[in-house]
């Protein structure tokens, strides 16, 4: 058996590895994407207090720390069965959304979008915030920074802190906005609205408007017709911080909607000892295999799953342009994993529409911002969307509220799955009879992306920029050749096995 | 004349460091206008092979964050240590451990057991990783774990501590403020050793909430007491802040909105051991003479493990899950 190794940077970074190997034909028969490390939040958080756990699980992500800062608080407040006051609930739903602008946009134009706004075969040194300045002009590298500026001083100032936020505590927070810091932020969200409508705008310029891009993201490569997940509102529309966890089937069908209390009926992890992540799938299709379908428990939990999964945005604009772009990719749910840009730029756009709406709100600045606990904590599950994935908490407690148990299931971890699906389903495409097709390491590279990988929430790597490279073996295992991605455009064609 | 070289590597941590450096904005084009990055894997395409061509001590400056939480984490830090001429020890990860620290507090195998079985695990055959797996197609590997969490000068020598979970901005935007003063001969290096980018003293130094105002007769949960008077300090209102004994740095930013300091910036300077000090500190609130009375009421204290070795256990006299603090375990 022949075996291709593709690995972000070398074996020894420990990010994850593809090792593809080759059938006697040299097409390939299997592909596995590794994940080299556990850090054992679940057993080291037990015999923590319960109002440390949106302190401790920040540091599990450093990209999405906001999303684990308030799953953990919804699962200590309902570990101590305590609604925190409506302004409470506004001022973390407010953090989280300038959150969320920031974290699509660092996706968009640093990690993701450079595959699309310089090119998918620029070399990946130029792949990067940089080359997006030099190719777009200062102007717009400016207005991306501003606005990941923007989104972190308002995390900064209701959250304490730009990373790790400290503000969220069981039954509320411990901040009070001033009506001099609330204006300062809705003039921060609607500045961000109008950054994010740019943004769709430069989407539909570079990518829509050009038929090779456009021909990527419908096309077959990318394509795996699994089931998807997202949170949604009393209405069925898209939330990120609060409401019904809602499954539909590849046909869009609603498969399942559930309480966060309700996860374990529906959920369940996959162990293979290949790798220290398990592959979280529904359990009550069960677990088939690396495979799409109907049948098979696989399912998708990204900015575009959440679209799939929802009926429609919250938000007036971004309404507009999820009925677009579903228009244009033709109807729901939409199986291309590309159009996971597409989504998250509408995202985008809610999250800011939705900023303005918290700021605006008048109860925004009320001092009512806890509620002490009166029960013996128990147990809580706090769900929210992460930018990567629905993310869910589970605490067990004794009497004093310290843990005695934790459940994670974590943002990306939910489409490990789907991401070794579809990086064997590039590999398949571009490895035929032996040849590796010049396309391979680009093509696979953004099998990657679309998702935004965060193995910092499973392990410890940072989304995006996962620079390859492929080393070919011959059958006695020796080394033939390594391509790496700055060889790129040079051609491959000599890169057979032997 | 070539640029001085520079590099940015993380291993066992979050990827909040790697956040906190990019969100010193613009002042990320002065590293780049500064220096040629050798290798920054979120930012360049560079290879661990292209730093091991490189001559030893060819790279000026090295960032590194993450602790050393298995053995391909200890290989690039020997590797990195070689290729460095100033090596920094960045972020608490790799100053102290940091939370992942909290891991020595248990065997590895309670860990990797914990994580397999969970409720919602589908493990019938009570599967764990292996480091070396036959798969039909062939064998594949994975790292193996070490045994504890290791801070990075336990494992190689360091130049430079920059402290912080992860370092403030402003903290960041100041260190390459200086490397670039130093190359252009306008300042001197900090002796080896130091820490840069922090404060002197503590956290309470730079706090603007009033102490000394009240004395306390039992400690408090912050969920039992919130919302605290804003203006007072939070360890006098009975609730349990490590500013006392956290280095200063980060200008207090979590008693701004309201938060208890949970000691990310590590040991104030002058601390030899942080859990000790901060004793002393709640101690010294304490409204009582009584020893018997003060015992009683740090006693109050749910989690003495995490209050008072949250982010440095693995840099504590208490490595590796002594058995002092699993006493304390549930
Ligand atoms: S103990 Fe905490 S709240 Fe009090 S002065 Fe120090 S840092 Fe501020
Ligand atoms: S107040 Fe304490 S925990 Fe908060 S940033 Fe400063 S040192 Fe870190």
């Amino acid at each position: 058996m022949e075996r291709i190794t593709i690995d972000p940077i070398t074996r020894l970074e420990g990010h994850g590895k593809i090792d593809i190997f080759l059938d006697d034909k040299g097409d390939v028969a299997n592909s596995y994407f590794q994940i080299p490390e556990l850090r054992g939040f679940e057993r080291f958080c037990v015999g923590r207090p319960i109002e440390e756990m949106p302190l401790l699980t920040n540091r599990i992500c450093g990209v999405c720390p906001e999303a684990h800062h308030m799953a953990a608080a919804k699962a200590a407040d309902a570990a101590y069965q305590i609604t925190p006051p409506r302004t409470a609930k506004l001022l973390r739903e407010l953090l989280y959304m300038a959150f969320y602008c920031t974290d699509h946009t660092t996706h968009f134009y640093a990690l993701g979008g450079p595959d699309f706004i310089i090119g998918p075969d620029a070399p990946v040194a130029e792949r990067n915030i940089l080359g997006v300045i030099h190719k777009v002009g200062m102007e717009i590298g400016g207005k991306v920074i501003q606005m990941r500026k923007f989104g972190h001083k308002v995390v900064e100032m209701i959250g304490g802190r730009k990373v790790h936020p400290a503000v969220a505590i069981p039954g509320g927070v411990t901040k009070i906005l001033s009506e001099g810091e609330r204006k300062e932020i809705e003039e921060m969200g609607r500045w961000a609205i109008e950054f994010a409508q740019f943004s769709l705008q430069t989407f539909n310029d570079i990518v829509l408007a050009n038929q090779t891009y456009l021909d990527l993201i419908v096309g077959d490569i990318y394509r795996d017709e699994t089931y998807y997940m997202g949170l949604v509102d009393k209405n069925n529309k898209v939330n990120f911080y609060d409401g019904k966890v809602r499954v539909v089937n590849p046909e869009g069908k609603e498969f399942c909607k559930y309480a966060p209390n309700e996860y374990m009926n529906h959920l369940a992890e996959h162990v293979e000892p290949w790798t220290y992540l398990k592959f979280p799938y529904l359990k009550n299709v069960g677990w088939k295999g690396f495979t799409d379908g109907k049948d098979s428990g696989v399912y998708m939990a990204t900015p575009l799953s959440r679209l799939n999964a929802a009926d429609g945005m919250a938000t007036p604009l971004a309404q507009e342009h999820y009925e677009k772009m579903y228009e244009t990719l033709g109807g729901k749910p939409v199986h291309q994993r590309l159009a996971i840009h597409w989504a998250r730029l509408i995202e985008l756009l809610y999250a800011a529409e939705r900023w303005v709406e918290l700021a605006t709100d008048p109860e925004i600045t009320s001092s009512d911002v806890h509620c002490k606990p009166t029960e013996i904590p128990t147990e809580g599950v706090g769900i929210v969307e992460a930018p990567r994935g629905t993310l869910t908490h589970h605490y067990w407690t004794d009497e004093r509220g310290i843990l005695t148990q934790v459940n994670l299931i974590v943002g990306t971890t939910n489409n490990y799955a789907p991401i070794q699906m579809s990086t064997k389903k590039a590999a398949q495409h571009l490895i035929k009879g032996g040849k590796v097709n010049e396309g391979l390491l680009n093509m696979v590279e953004m099998a990657f992306r679309a998702y935004d990988p965060c193995f910092g929430c499973a392990t410890h790597s940072l989304p995006g920029q996962m620079p390859l490279e492929v080393r070919l073996h011959d059958q006695r295992g020796e080394l033939v050749d390594v391509v790496t991605q700055s060889a790129i455009p040079e051609p491959l064609s000599n890169a057979e096995i032997a | 004349m070539s640029k001085p070289k520079f590099a940015m590597y993380w291993s066992g941590s979050c990827g909040g460091c790697e956040i906190a450096v990019i969100n010193i904005h613009e002042k990320i084009l002065d590293v780049d206008a500064n220096f040629d990055i050798a290798f920054w894997p979120v930012a360049m395409d560079a290879k661990v092979k292209d730093v091991e061509a490189l001559e030893d001590e060819e790279i000026l400056l090295c960032l590194w964050n993450g602790s050393i939480r298995n053995e391909e984490n200890e290989h690039m830090a020997h590797l990195m240590r070689k290729k460095s001429k100033l090596l920094v020890s960045f972020g608490s990860c790799a100053t102290e451990g940091c939370i992942p620290g909290l891991g020595n507090l248990f065997p590895v195998a309670e860990l990797i057991d914990t994580a397999y079985t969970t409720l919602t695990t589908d493990n019938p055959d009570n599967i764990r990783p292996q480091t070396v797996t036959q798969v039909p197609e062939g064998e594949i590997t994975i790292p193996a774990m070490k045994d504890r969490v290791h801070t990075l000068a336990q494992v190689v020598d360091v130049d430079y501590f920059m402290p912080g979970c992860p370092p403030e901005s402003h903290q960041i935007a100041a260190v390459i403020d200086l490397v670039i003063e130093v190359l252009q001969g306008k300042a001197e290096l900090p002796p080896k050793g130091a820490v840069i980018g922090a404060g002197h003293s503590t956290v309470c130094e730079e706090c603007p909430r009033q102490r000394n105002l009240k004395a306390i007769k039992a400690f408090r949960r912050i969920q039992d007491v919130a919302p605290l008077d804003p203006e007072l300090c939070i360890l006098e209102q009975g609730v349990p802040c490590n500013g006392p004994a956290t280095r200063s740095g980060c200008k207090a930013r979590c008693p701004s909105v309201g938060a208890q300091c949970i000691g990310c910036y590590g040991p104030a300077e002058g601390v030899v051991d942080y859990g000790a000090r901060l004793i002393t500190a709640f101690a010294s609130v304490i409204d009582s003479k009584d020893p018997e009375e003060i015992e009683q009421i740090l006693d109050g204290i749910p989690d003495p493990a995490g209050q008072f070795y949250r982010f440095n256990l693995a840099d504590s006299l208490f490595q590796a899950g002594a058995p002092a603090f699993k006493k304390n375990e549930v």
